[in-house]
């Protein structure tokens, strides 16, 4: 727990990473990951298939080929916002799960709007503004669970999860409800989609993607909005000593978290699909949890690891159906991964006597929770 | 006036829908007394739900499919007995991990087992009640249940009893509330929260094993389909009571069941509609009631021996 009788001051020094830290934090991450892919290994071999095989199909389709590379590379596009998304409610140490159905709505909202959007506005206004409808529809469904925590010190693990089942219906009414289009599972074609850079596959939405994070990190690493959620996420009780506003900051984190996943749906319908179709989950959302914390809530790491985790997406889809498998094998590597950076993390504060080694993970109090409940 | 027929389907399925989620409700209620808030109920009730499909299917008995659904449950909260009572760590990242982990190993078992033949089960053999089951619409529904069920509700009072009257009980609420008074009277706090976050497994495999073997008779990836999430709210509102838990599962399996007996009716309601409502329920009564929930003050926090 930092300290706050240095104040503001403690908290900026503590935040500037030295590089051994660094270096210890990326071998805490590989460690972690060669782990969980070795127990899934494990998982694979118990069924009856080579876990050598699995890997290296899976190695082959995210990097090996040419077309692999680059739906890698487009992958990484919503994962990045989605991390970043997350990692922002992370540090002000507020759960955000919600964001597989924050997604979905606002993928199915702008798929529904953009074709009449794109007849009354023709070229690049009309994507800036299903832009703005992604990070609006984001952003809005994540307020309820803003609220209940911010007003009532409600538990957001369990709101933003029901808004997740909720937000996965309601997105599905809509494609098979008002937008549904001449297919009746899917919404009508969007006309004009996100160009590409250079003319290849890859679209301009990956690089609002990195342009996205870049000034999120800026935000989160210079301005006073950073430091209060950070102080927010390791202390909330400092937080209301330091001047927070507790409750707005917390509306502030939802939201932007919200709305940047929001802006994550806009871009890969935009960018990929061109339509949205009813049933369709992607499941970001759970994906990239353990991404956010091997980059250790860090904004500017999470862009690596969501290139690495984009390969591990687009070609894990691959080895799954070469293995014969359900796609779901990603969920027992995410788990595992989980599982694997909390183990490595033990052993590493068992290892580790002479320093101090930082928290991955948010240490936060459900004291919280008790106090504004009494 | 719905026809007789119509009120026994209501009823028979208000039952199907409410009694997982009394089961599970009551394990987590137990769990979180004691201080330990266990997210991982939903993969719990998915590792029970297919263990015991498996075992009913391999014995050709569903009581044992029961039993053992009951067991797959407790070997998987080992996993939050290790990670967050033994080693102290966050405990809603090893509930997502164990929920994570057992959506994906249940579903990819089902696929490699079952993925081609779709086995079913029969129905469990139920147990009418004398005189009672003689009685119109509620003899038929509600007192004609396999046995499991007639366990689920003396679960209420036995938990109740165990809570407020016992040594082992006070124990389990110092625990989730003051746990250094505990370890300064001598009571390892670390054992206790074993025992519980032990018994909210076995409950959350029973809880998914009925859903499996009695209510779909079948196993589906994904067959839960969070009312693992939904037994937590249950338990937050039942505030650590068991009648109230008992009463909040009625109403919550009344929204689970209840846009299916509006299609009974003939009332033409979109699945999606059907599969949302109960998450829907679960908004209104947190924003409604949300405010009165009452949680244990150490919920959520590790406890080191010898920290403070």
């Amino acid at each position: 727990m930092r300290s706050t009788k240095h104040g503001l001051d403690a908290v900026l020094r503590a935040r500037r990473p030295r590089l051994a830290a660094v270096f210890g934090h990326a071998l805490w991450a590989v460690s972690s990951l060669l782990l969980a892919v070795v127990a899934s290994g494990v998982l694979l071999f118990a069924l009856g298939r080579s876990p050598l095989a699995f890997y290296t199909d899976l190695v082959a389709a995210g990097i090996g080929q040419s077309f692999g590379l680059v739906d890698s590379v487009i992958r990484m596009g919503p994962l990045l916002l989605i991390a970043a998304g997350l990692a922002v409610a992370f540090r002000a140490g507020l759960w955000n799960l919600g964001a597989d159905g924050q997604f979905l709505l606002a993928a199915a909202i702008v798929a529904g709007v953009a074709p009449s959007v794109q007849r009354a506005i023709p070229g690049l206004a009309s994507i800036a503004i299903l832009f703005l409808v992604g990070v609006a529809v984001g952003g809005a469904w994540s307020v309820l669970p803003a609220f209940l925590k911010s007003s009532y010190g409600m538990n957001e693990v369990i709101t933003s999860l029901m808004m997740n089942f909720i937000g996965l219906g309601v997105a599905n009414l809509l494609v098979k409800g008002p937008f549904v289009g001449p297919l009746l599972v899917q919404t009508n074609d969007i006309p004009e989609l996100l160009p590409g850079i250079l003319e290849s596959r890859v679209h301009v939405g990956v690089i609002v993607a990195i342009a996205a994070v870049l000034v999120l990190h800026l935000l989160m690493s210079r301005t006073a909005f950073g430091v209060g959620l950070d102080v927010l996420g390791s202390n909330p009780r400092a937080a209301v000593h330091l001047g927070v506003d507790v409750a707005k900051l917390t509306m502030i984190a939802f939201v932007t978290s919200g709305g940047l996943v929001g802006l994550a749906a806009a871009i890969e319908i935009l960018g990929v699909w061109g339509y949205m179709r009813a049933d369709w989950n992607p499941g970001y959302g759970l994906l990239v949890i353990p991404l956010v914390f091997l980059a250790r809530l860090n904004i500017l790491a999470i862009v690596p690891f969501a290139a690495l985790f984009g390969v591990i997406s687009v070609g894990g889809q691959f080895a799954t159906r070469r293995a014969g498998l359900p796609n779901d094998f990603s969920l027992v590597l995410v788990g595992l991964m989980l599982l694997a950076m909390l183990s490595t993390q033990v052993v590493a504060k068992k290892v580790s006597t002479a320093s101090r080694p930082r928290f991955a993970l948010p240490k936060r109090s459900f004291a919280a929770t008790g106090e504004t409940d009494a | 006036m719905p026809s007789e027929s119509f009120l026994i389907g209501f009823v028979t399925g208000v039952i199907l829908a409410s009694v997982p989620l009394l089961i599970a409700a009551v394990g987590e209620t137990i769990s979180e007394r004691s201080g330990v808030l266990n997210v991982g109920v939903e993969g719990m009730m998915l590792a029970g739900a297919y263990g015991g499909f498996s075992a009913a299917l391999a014995f050709g008995n569903p009581s044992i499919g029961i039993a053992l659904g009951g067991v797959a449950g407790v070997v998987v909260s080992l996993v939050m007995v290790l990670f967050c009572v033994r080693l102290g760590l966050d405990q809603i990242v090893v509930g997502i991990a164990v929920t994570l982990s057992m959506q994906g190993t249940t579903s990819l078992l089902h696929g490699a087992q079952y993925g081609t033949s779709y086995p079913r089960l029969d129905a469990m053999p139920t147990v009418p009640i004398p005189l009672l089951s003689s009685l119109p619409v509620l003899g038929p529904s509600l007192f004609t249940q396999p046995v499991v069920v007639y366990l689920a509700v003396l679960l209420i009072p036995l938990t109740g009893w165990i809570l407020q009257r016992t040594r082992f009980g006070l124990n389990i609420r110092v625990a989730g509330e003051k746990p250094e008074a505990l370890e300064a009277a001598g009571v390892n706090v670390v054992d206790v929260r074993t025992w519980t976050v032990l018994t909210c497994g076995c409950l959350s495999g029973i809880a998914g094993a009925y859903m499996s073997i009695v209510a779909a008779g079948t196993f589906v990836p994904f067959m839960t389909n969070g009312m693992g999430f939904i037994a937590i709210v249950i338990a937050m509102l039942g505030s650590g009571k068991p009648w109230r838990v008992l009463l909040a599962a009625l109403v919550f399996g009344v929204a689970v069941s209840g846009a299916t007996s509006l299609q009974l009716l003939g009332v033409v309601v979109p699945l999606d509609l059907v599969l949302m409502m109960p998450f829907v329920a679960v908004m209104l009564f947190l924003v409604v009631l949300g405010r009165r929930s009452s949680l244990p003050v150490a919920l959520g926090q590790p406890y080191v021996r010898g920290s403070r």
